[in-house]
């Protein structure tokens, strides 16, 4: 089955991650009660585009898909607005790890740089005693530097900047997700069918 | 050459083709309804679940784009495209993003056409609807209601983008290579949103309301008509459209084998912000310069019924005809003149300078600001032609307005919705609203000091009524100090005189003379800052005894 995403929090992106895995990383720079509605924004955005329905096989050889729904949030902290997965798992699971990253980064101390990776790789069954090969295709990781504002001011202000920065930056996904497709494809494409031949 | 893709292949391509370009419509629509749009998720899919994806299709927008489409699919130099635009509640328009579904005619062979197009078209949709809420149109999107509207319209052939202004930015949502071609969504969006009409403003009597299914100076006169981008979804509107399950084309792939079945969205209902013609808000608004060109309202069937806004109300700026498209204001009308809406370009030409023909004799600084808030009397004089810029509001809980220059009485006019014009001003003192029948209380003591000139007697009503109280009914309105209710109270104290200082005339005289020096008159300012500052001692002695 394709393995879900994985959320690896304040940890460096593997040292040396597989031949055909792609990385991108995207940098954001927010103020700290922005941190964890910018994190949810691109991370749901990138999980948008790579999450697909519910497979259901059946007989014959036959598999069905499921239907993905969609909803718009709107970020209290920044003029901003998304687009994610309906699924309160998932954004369950996100707002954990974002909440954990944000703990984090509050209590590591004053320079306030971190960085927060969503990994996405293949669960492959190997025989024992061999554990399960995780093999990842794909790493997307967000950098993030907290600055401290002094006033309601310049908050203000950094909602609109912080606003259209995201703005960009779901541009940026967009491209990376287009420029990557086929390949992307063919990757999933080809590991449906490894574990259709499981 | 098609001549490697099987009959198959090509009847599917075709499908996939036609019904992504059916989604894109809908998922841009539906983006810039003004609402947050909510699918649910399901794992047994149904048969209107193209590319897996949890997209409602509003009927009327379908029928809208097969229309535009006529049977035809985007192909080279025939591209299906979505145009946004705000229309104003004056009547001004501003086309603010057109999104392009183009082919060219870079082939794929090699191409899976049953299964990798489309999960590409899938990918693609996600990334429309990704896109869809980073652009500035979004924003406007969210507010529209009172003062603007967001309007849509499809059409097909050559992609059209002199609208925007210059300096439009282009974002690409994607592409997706397929054996016949390859299929670029993109969309091109303005940057510049000051708003610029290029008509000057004509004299032409106001109307009542404004309906929304003419263009207006559309530079092609055989584009489609516009549609609003907020309506009433599920409304009988008398004309049924197909739902895509009545129709043979459900979304058979050959992953999903289930059978096509009734699909259950949650999603929120669109809904008018504004509301319904039996307003409490109603705007007289001068239709200057809304020539109606030749368009043909040549809309579909039924369409015109769907849920055009008949009535603007609100948000009328009469000072500021260029109304900028700022952020909506809520609950109607500004009083008049207001300061320029965020962004407003105060050096545009403005249609009433009040103060044209007062000049102070010291340097006053004349910016829009001051003199707007000087010239808050009810003779807003307007020195340019423009006499016929009568605004009269009536509003259900008062507040000050301007009084305007000349009341037209609406009975030798032909106008719709008549009944919700004002009413003449012997009608006006016969509503007991605004003239209640004195009661036997003794009435107020302050009562004759209140009143502004033109009115007397009368215990609360005022000939001069910017506006009719249709119902006040004050909660907790007995008082046990005062010997009146606050019901009584607010008509009474709800038209106090102009304060003289602020009348223009008598304002300026003063103004004048209290900032030149004349010994004659013994209070003019000069004069009052030397006898201060002889006694300046005595000031600071005071001073030190507070310290």
């Amino acid at each position: 089955m394709v393995g879900p995403g994985r959320i690896c929090r304040c940890a460096p992106p593997r040292a040396t991650p597989a031949m055909n895995c792609r990385a991108e990383v995207l940098e954001v720079s927010v103020e700290g009660r922005q941190v964890e509605e910018a994190m949810l924004a691109v991370l749901h955005t990138v999980l948008l585009h790579r999450s697909t329905g519910k497979f259901h096989y059946k007989k014959e050889g036959t598999y069905s898909i499921g239907t993905v729904g969609t909803q718009d949030v709107d970020c209290d902290f920044i003029d901003f607005a998304y687009v994610r997965v309906s699924s309160e798992e998932l954004d369950r699971a996100l707002r954990k790890a974002v909440g954990e990253f944000k703990d984090a980064l509050r209590n590591s101390g004053s320079d306030g740089m971190g960085q927060i990776s969503l990994e996405f790789y293949q669960k492959k069954k190997s025989r024992w005693p061999f554990p399960d090969e995780c093999i990842p295709w794909e790493l997307w990781t967000i950098k993030v530097n907290v600055v401290n504002l002094a006033n309601e001011q310049e908050r203000q202000i950094c909602r609109e900047k912080v606003g259209e920065k995201l703005c960009e930056k779901i541009i940026n996904i967009v491209e990376i997700t287009d420029s990557l497709g086929t390949s992307v494809t063919t990757t999933m494409r080809r590991l449906i069918k490894d574990t259709l031949a499981l | 050459m098609d001549t490697d893709l099987s009959s198959q292949d090509r009847k599917d391509l075709d499908k996939f083709i036609k019904f992504f370009a059916l989604k894109t419509v809908q998922v841009i629509v539906q983006a810039r309804l003004g609402e947050k749009i909510c699918t649910r998720s399901s794992s047994s899919p149904t048969g209107s679940d193209w590319f897996n994806l949890a997209i409602k299709d509003i009927p009327e927008v379908t029928h809208e784009a097969k229309k535009a489409l006529a049977g035809q699919l985007p192909a080279v130099g025939r591209s299906m495209c979505v145009e946004i635009s705000l229309k104003t509640s004056e009547g001004d328009s501003m086309e603010l993003e057109i999104w392009c579904l183009e082919m060219n005619e870079k082939c794929d062979k090699e191409i899976k056409v049953s299964y990798t197009v489309y999960n590409r078209l899938s990918l693609l949709l996600k990334s429309l609807l990704a896109i869809t809420r980073v652009t500035p149109a979004y924003r406007l999107s969210r507010k529209q209601g009172h003062e603007y509207v967001i309007l849509y319209r499809i059409y097909f052939g050559e992609v059209q983008l002199s609208g925007l202004g210059e300096g439009f930015q282009t974002v690409r949502v994607g592409t997706v290579g397929t054996p016949v071609g390859t299929i670029t969504l993109s969309c091109a969006y303005r940057i510049n949103l000051a708003f610029m009409s290029t008509r000057q403003f004509e004299r032409t009597p106001p109307i009542m309301g404004i309906i929304i299914d003419h263009f207006v100076d559309r530079p092609y006169p055989s584009s489609s008509p516009m549609h609003p981008c907020n309506y009433r979804a599920g409304e009988d509107n008398g004309a049924v459209y197909p739902s895509v399950e009545d129709s043979q084309e459900v979304c058979t792939t050959s992953f999903s084998t289930s059978p096509p079945s009734q699909c259950v969205f949650t999603v929120t209902k669109a809904h008018f912000q504004t509301p319904p013609p039996v307003v409490t808000d109603t705007l007289k608004v001068p239709v200057m310069g809304l020539a109606f060109s030749h368009q043909p309202a040549a809309l579909g069937v039924g369409s015109a019924d769907t849920g055009y806004p008949v009535l603007f109300a609100g948000g009328l700026n009469a000072a500021h005809p260029h109304q900028l498209i700022g952020p909506g204001k809520e609950g109607g009308v500004p009083p008049i003149p207001s300061q320029p809406a965020h962004g407003t370009q105060a050096d545009q030409e403005r249609m009433c300078t009040p103060l044209d023909g007062v000049h102070y004799s010291a340097a006053t600084p004349s910016s829009s600001e001051d003199t707007e808030t000087v010239s808050n009397s009810s003779e807003g004089k307007c020195g340019s032609p423009h006499d016929l810029l009568e605004t009269i509001f009536i509003r259900k809980v008062g507040a000050f307005v301007n009084k305007p220059i000349n009341q037209v009485t609406m009975a030798n006019l032909d106008i719709p919705f008549a009944m919700f014009a004002p009413k003449n001003v012997e009608l006006e003192d016969n509503d007991p609203m605004v003239n209640p029948p004195d009661s036997p209380e003794t009435e107020s003591p302050l009562q004759g000091s209140l009143h502004s000139e033109g009115s007397s007697g009368s215990s609360t009503g005022n000939t001069h009524d910017d506006f009719v109280m249709i119902d006040f009914k004050p909660a907790f309105s007995k008082d046990d100090i005062l010997p009146m209710d606050l019901g009584t109270f607010y008509r009474e104290f709800q038209n106090p005189p102009q304060l003289s200082s602020l009348s223009i005339d008598i304002g300026a005289q003063s103004m004048a003379e209290d900032l030149v020096w004349n010994p004659d008159i013994s209070d003019s300012l000069p004069e009052k800052l030397a006898v201060h500052e002889k006694n300046v001692k005595e000031f600071d002695a005071f001073v030190e005894t507070l310290q």
